[in-house]
């Protein structure tokens, strides 16, 4: 890492540099972003992890996560930062050209904190109507339904397809230019809002030739909550509630991430009956998102009794969550230092009697679906994802790993007790669709497999550490990878020392698998839309927040 | 259901009830075999119509999960007659408002309503659809749905139980069978977020 340290210092010699973060940590001038940004890239930093927005009162700034896509020994991951005084007209110079998707970060950085950036190619607003007024995540926005009402009218089309772009000119003021995002003789196919087999309310405007699809332009915001601005409100324990609300399949996860993070900023010690529980808990949680993940592909492609094969023995989940923590769903089961209760004394028998049914059932899954003629010809030869567009778009998780990537956060940074088993890390080459569909089944025996070797040899102790009643966090910046089922989940907080945050922010997964949709379905046919899109199994609301 | 207070100055309501007429000619013509059953017609009608509600799949959020989980093996939905989801709002008869409504979604929402066909009916599934559940506070969320359409049942919950799901699509049955269907009452005119006339 020092190496690092002077290779940025050499790039940008203003640059400063944290003491004693948690990852090398550089703040610099807007000048020497790009300068420093293709630096980086050229060392092998060519995943870019998250972009934060961030209003510090005086200025307005933009914080980047950068990590490798081949970290060599362990995680490494470089933290530059920037910022811009200039409240009225902020301009930061794009990194979208270096990381494409950042194409979409910069949009939604604009959206909350009203950050222009210069010669992005399309600095459309991400989540909410482009008559939306004001730039909700700044601390001067006032909450004011008379400003903006609950809308009566679905938009014009026009009001989203025109696509303002913005330039420096000589004397350095920003210059706005707007072209369209689409041709009056382009053929467009809305697909969703409301659309069974769009996984949750996803617009996506389609350019249709014939049958063959030439562009997707996806549109969300149609369930943003506004999560990360109402956890600045909120003390720490009560986020916990609103991070299950995010990916609903993965919500231990989820939460399990934000835990951590609270855990290691306030460095509270989790006791290993804990790690052990909510690893367990993890790898239910994934078994019980990829068979929905599955059931739904399926039946996205026709196939009801497959749909209601993946949900029946999804229950058998729930009934073993229910018995724990009380919840189905909203498993409400970890908290801040370990876990809630203890775990139910038929919770072991339960799933070590889930175990080898599960195994029954994906081998009946197989018989059924996978060696079935019609539908391995129709998942196969379609929705190419190539390893670097994979990269390029940080599309992480089970598609991640159907194209080659190597991204598990259990390997890379191994967290509760993930250092403690041993697991494959499934990787497919192909990166069609039959691999995102076989990767999800695959990593069902991983999960079981993972359970299997925990399950005897949950240490006894305490399932809670003591926490005091009030947590506050030193003043800093956390950051927290966890592996959910759909990707590299990302817990960032801020905190200036009080009790509730100063600035929160989930890096989610499923942004990228949408975005992925535009260079996978390109010259695909429509018909086989769909079934792509349910091949990469995102969930919306973790995308709108 | 019983005869209600029928207004006509002739004739009294419990002359209604006197049916002794008709009473003898069904026993005649069961004596001679032939098997014979009186029901009223608008009872008829909403015992079809209550065993055949069509739901529309619409979720926006983790409600939909447990709507999934419903319509699945273990709880089954198609023993009430629920079983056809419609993908088409034309086609459905009931919306199950499953989900968080935000500001961007609310006009679809109403243009979705707007579409579906005569009797129609609406259920607020979960905390964000009865009130902005958790997210009351947000900048962005509709804080019951209740303001852009009018409600027939709330299932509270968090999301609610699949139990809970059934026992809110029973009290809509039960709604049902009481209607008078060839007097369905008039749906309160929701806009700008005030209810306006209507009995509800």
């Amino acid at each position: 890492m020092d190496n690092m340290q002077k290779y940025i210092q050499t790039l940008a010699p203003k640059a400063q540099f944290e003491e004693g973060g948690q990852y090398l940590t550089t703040t610099i001038e807007p000048d020497a972003l790009r300068k420093v940004a293709t630096g980086l890239k050229e060392k092998g930093f060519d995943y870019l992890m998250c972009l934060t927005g961030m209003d510090y009162k005086e200025s307005l700034g933009v914080i980047y996560h950068i990590s490798s896509s081949n970290p060599k020994e362990k995680e490494t991951v470089i933290v530059l930062k920037t910022s811009t005084t200039n409240r009225e007209e902020p301009a930061i110079p794009t990194v979208s050209d270096i990381w494409e998707i950042a194409t979409y970060y910069e949009r939604e950085a604009y959206d909350f904190y009203g950050i222009i950036f210069v010669n992005h190619p399309d600095m459309r607003r991400l989540f909410l109507r482009e008559d939306w007024v004001g730039f909700p995540f700044r601390k001067d926005y006032v909450v004011n339904d008379e400003i903006n009402p609950v809308p009566t009218k679905v938009p014009d089309p026009d009001d989203y397809e025109a696509v303002p772009s913005y330039s420096l000119n000589k004397e350095g003021k920003l210059v706005k230019k707007t072209k369209s995002l689409f041709e009056n003789k382009d053929y467009i196919v809305n697909i969703g809002p409301q659309h069974p087999s769009t996984h949750g309310v996803l617009h996506l405007r389609t350019k249709l030739e014939g049958e063959i699809i030439k562009h997707i332009d996806p549109h969300f915001g149609y369930i943003h909550r506004g999560i990360e601005k109402m956890c600045e409100s909120m003390t720490y324990p009560q986020m916990l509630y609103l991070t299950e609300r995010l990916d609903y399949l993965c919500g231990t996860m989820n939460r399990h991430g934000l835990c951590m993070c609270i855990e290691k900023a306030a460095g509270i010690e989790v006791p290993a009956r804990a790690q052990y529980i909510r690893t367990i808990f993890d790898e239910l949680t994934r078994i019980a998102s990829h068979l929905i993940g599955w059931a739904c592909m399926c039946n996205d492609m026709g196939s009801i009794t497959a749909f209601i094969y993946g949900m029946r023995d999804r229950e058998k989940i729930m009934d073993i969550y229910e018995e724990t923590a009380g919840g189905r769903l909203m498993v409400n089961y970890y908290v801040v230092g370990g876990v809630a209760q203890d775990i139910h004394p038929n919770f072991v028998n339960r799933v070590k009697e889930f175990i080898p049914y599960m195994r029954k059932m994906i081998e009946e899954y197989h018989t059924l679906f996978t060696h079935n003629p019609i539908a391995a010809g129709r998942m196969k030869d379609c929705g190419f994802l190539t390893k670097e567009q994979a990269v390029a778009l940080g599309v992480t998780g089970p598609s991640g790993r159907a194209s080659g990537w190597s991204c598990d956060v259990r390997k890379i940074a191994p967290y509760a007790a993930y250092d403690k088993v041993k697991f494959d890390e499934m990787l497919h080459q192909g990166g069609g669709t039959f691999d995102r569909y076989m990767i999800r089944l695959e990593e069902i025996e991983q999960s079981l497999r993972i359970i299997e070797q925990l399950i005897d040899n949950i240490p006894e102790g305490d399932c809670r550490a003591k926490v005091p009643a009030i947590i506050k966090l030193p003043a800093g910046e956390y950051y927290q990878r966890v592996e959910n089922a759909r990707g590299d989940f990302g817990v960032y907080i801020n905190s200036t020392g009080d009790k509730n945050p100063y600035r929160v922010k989930f890096r989610s997964p499923c942004l990228s698998l949408v975005t992925a949709l535009d260079p996978m379905c390109t010259e695909q046919k429509i018909a086989d839309l769909i079934m792509i899109s349910g091949s990469l199994d995102y969930v919306i609301p973790c995308i709108d927040r | 259901m019983e005869v209600k207070d029928i207004k006509i100055k002739s004739m009294k309501t419990e002359d209604f009830k006197d049916n002794e007429y008709l009473q003898q000619y069904i026993e005649e013509l069961q004596k001679d075999g032939l098997n014979i059953a009186t029901e009223k017609l608008d009872d008829l009608i909403n015992w079809g119509r209550s065993n055949s509600v069509w739901p529309f799949t619409f979720a926006t959020s983790c409600c939909g999960i447990e709507f999934m989980c419903v319509a699945a093996a273990r709880h089954d939905f198609a023993r009430f007659g629920w079983e056809v989801t419609r993908n088409s709002p034309r086609q459905a008869d009931v919306i199950f408002v499953s989900g968080t409504i935000t500001y961007k979604m609310a006009p679809v929402l109403k243009r979705l309503y707007d579409q579906m066909a005569e009797p129609k009916y609406v259920i607020a599934v979960g905390g964000c659809s009865i009130s902005g559940g958790p997210f009351k506070e947000s900048y962005h969320v509709v804080n019951g749905v209740d303001k852009i359409i009018p409600v027939d049942v709330y299932i509270p919950g968090c999301p609610p139980r699949p139990e809970a799901m059934l026992y809110g699509m029973m009290q809509l049955q039960r709604k049902i069978k009481l209607e008078n269907f060839f007097k369905l009452p008039k749906k309160p005119n929701i806009s700008n977020g005030q209810t306006e006339g209507g009995n509800k």
